[in-house]
C-alpha cells in the first residue's frame, strides 16, 4: 500500500477531473486505476467497493470515497483550500457551486448527439459569458485581491482556472471581455504545483476525443 | 430586521425545500418572500442580489447566499448538524450527495412532459429500490445506531427522512424491504423539531399539484 490516495475512472475527464486539479494543486501525488470496458465497472461494483453503484470512487486515508463533491470537500479541508474559517467557505461553496453548473454544461458536450450539439452550445457558451464569468470579474474587481477568497489559494481559484481553461477550448477568446479573469488565470497558472500539472507528461487529461466517445458510454449505460 | 434567516423562492418545495427541513431541524424560525411571477425573479435579478442570478436565495448572518449546496453547508457546520470531525464529515457528504441525486429524480419528475413520465418513474423507483434505500439500510446494519453517522443526528439523517417521505408519496410501500430504514424514520420523525416541522402548519411544503406546475416554469423560464 503506497499512501497515495488511489482513483478509480475511466482514462478522460468526466466528474474526476476537478479531484485530479485539487491534489494536484495541494501538491499531493495519486495513483490511478482506469477502468476500460464495462466488466471493470461492474466487479468494482460487485466488490462493494462502490456506495451507490458509480464512480467516481477514490481510495484515501482508509476510505473508498464516492460522489465527487464529497470527496472535493475532504480533500479541500485536509489540504487547507477550503477558506479559514465559516465565512469563507459560505463564498467558497458559492462561488464553487455555479462552476460546478457551469461545468456539467461543458462536460455535457462530447458526449450528446450531433443533432444536440449546437443548441448545447449556443447555451453553454451564453451561461459561461453572460451569467458565470461575470460574477467571477465582479468578486475579483470588488476586493481588489490576488485571490477569490480570503486572500490565499482555494479550491475556488483552481476550480476556476479549471473552468477557464476548458471553456477556452470551446471558444479560445472567451475571457476578452474579462481583464481581471485574464490576469487570475495568469496569476493562477504559475502556481509552482499548478504549473507543474499544466505541463505536458503531467495526470491532467485531454478533451474527450469523439472516436472514443462510444467507447466510455459502453463502459456506464 | 429580525435576524431571522429569510428564503426566497416559490411557495412550493422545489430546491429549497431541503433547506427548510435543516432550519427547521436545527429548531431556527425563518421568514420566507414567495416568488409568484416572473417579475418577482426579474426584481431580484436587477437588485444585484442574485450571484448567479437564480434562486435558491437564502439572507443568513449578513449575506445573501445562493447555491442549495452551500447554504446547507453553512447551515449544517452552524447548527452543529454536519459531525464531530473530518472523517464524520466524508461520511455524510457522501450519503448526502446520493440523496441529492435521488431528490433530482424526484423533482424532475413533475415536469417530465407525459409521454415520458411513465420510464421515469419506473426509473426513479428503481434507484431508490435498488440502489440508495439498500446503501443506507446497510450503513444502519453495519453500526447498529440510531443514526446514520457519529452516533447524533446530523444532516444525513435529516435529509435522508425528507427524501423516505418524498419516496413514500410516489410509493407508499417503498420501504417495505428496508426494516431499519423503517424504526430510522419513526425515530427521526419522533425527535421534537422534526416532529413540530411535520405538523399542519408548519412551513414545510407539500408537492406541487399538476395544475400548478405551468405557473411556476413560468416564473423561471
Amino acid at each position: 500500500m503506497s499512501g497515495k490516495p488511489k482513483l478509480h475512472y475511466f482514462n478522460g475527464r468526466g466528474r474526476m477531473e476537478p479531484i485530479r486539479w485539487l491534489l494536484a494543486a495541494a501538491g499531493v501525488e495519486f495513483e490511478e486505476s482506469y477502468l476500460e470496458k464495462k466488466d471493470d465497472l461492474t466487479k468494482l461494483r460487485k466488490d462493494g467497493s462502490l456506495l451507490f453503484q458509480q464512480v467516481p470512487m477514490v481510495e484515501i486515508d482508509g476510505m473508498k470515497m464516492v460522489q465527487t463533491r464529497a470527496i472535493l470537500n475532504y480533500i479541500a479541508t485536509k489540504y487547507n483550500l477550503y477558506g479559514k474559517d465559516l465565512k469563507e467557505r459560505a463564498l467558497i461553496d458559492m462561488y464553487v457551486e455555479g462552476m460546478f453548473d457551469l461545468n456539467e454544461q461543458l462536460m455535457d458536450y462530447d458526449y450528446l448527439p450531433a443533432d444536440k450539439k449546437e443548441q448545447h452550445f449556443a447555451n453553454m457558451m451564453d451561461k459561461a459569458t453572460n451569467r458565470y464569468f461575470p460574477a467571477f470579474e465582479k468578486v475579483l474587481k470588488d476586493h481588489g485581491q490576488d485571490f477569490l477568497v480570503g486572500n490565499q489559494l482555494s479550491r475556488a481559484d483552481v476550480q476556476l482556472l479549471e473552468i477557464i481553461l476548458m471553456a477556452e477550448e470551446f471558444k479560445p477568446d472567451i475571457l476578452a471581455k474579462f481583464p481581471l479573469l485574464q490576469s487570475f488565470k495568469a496569476r493562477i497558472s504559475n502556481v509552482p504545483a499548478i504549473k507543474k500539472f499544466l505541463q505536458p507528461g503531467s495526470q491532467r487529461k485531454a478533451r474527450e476525443r469523439p472516436e472514443n466517445v462510444p467507447k466510455v458510454l459502453a463502459i456506464f449505460e
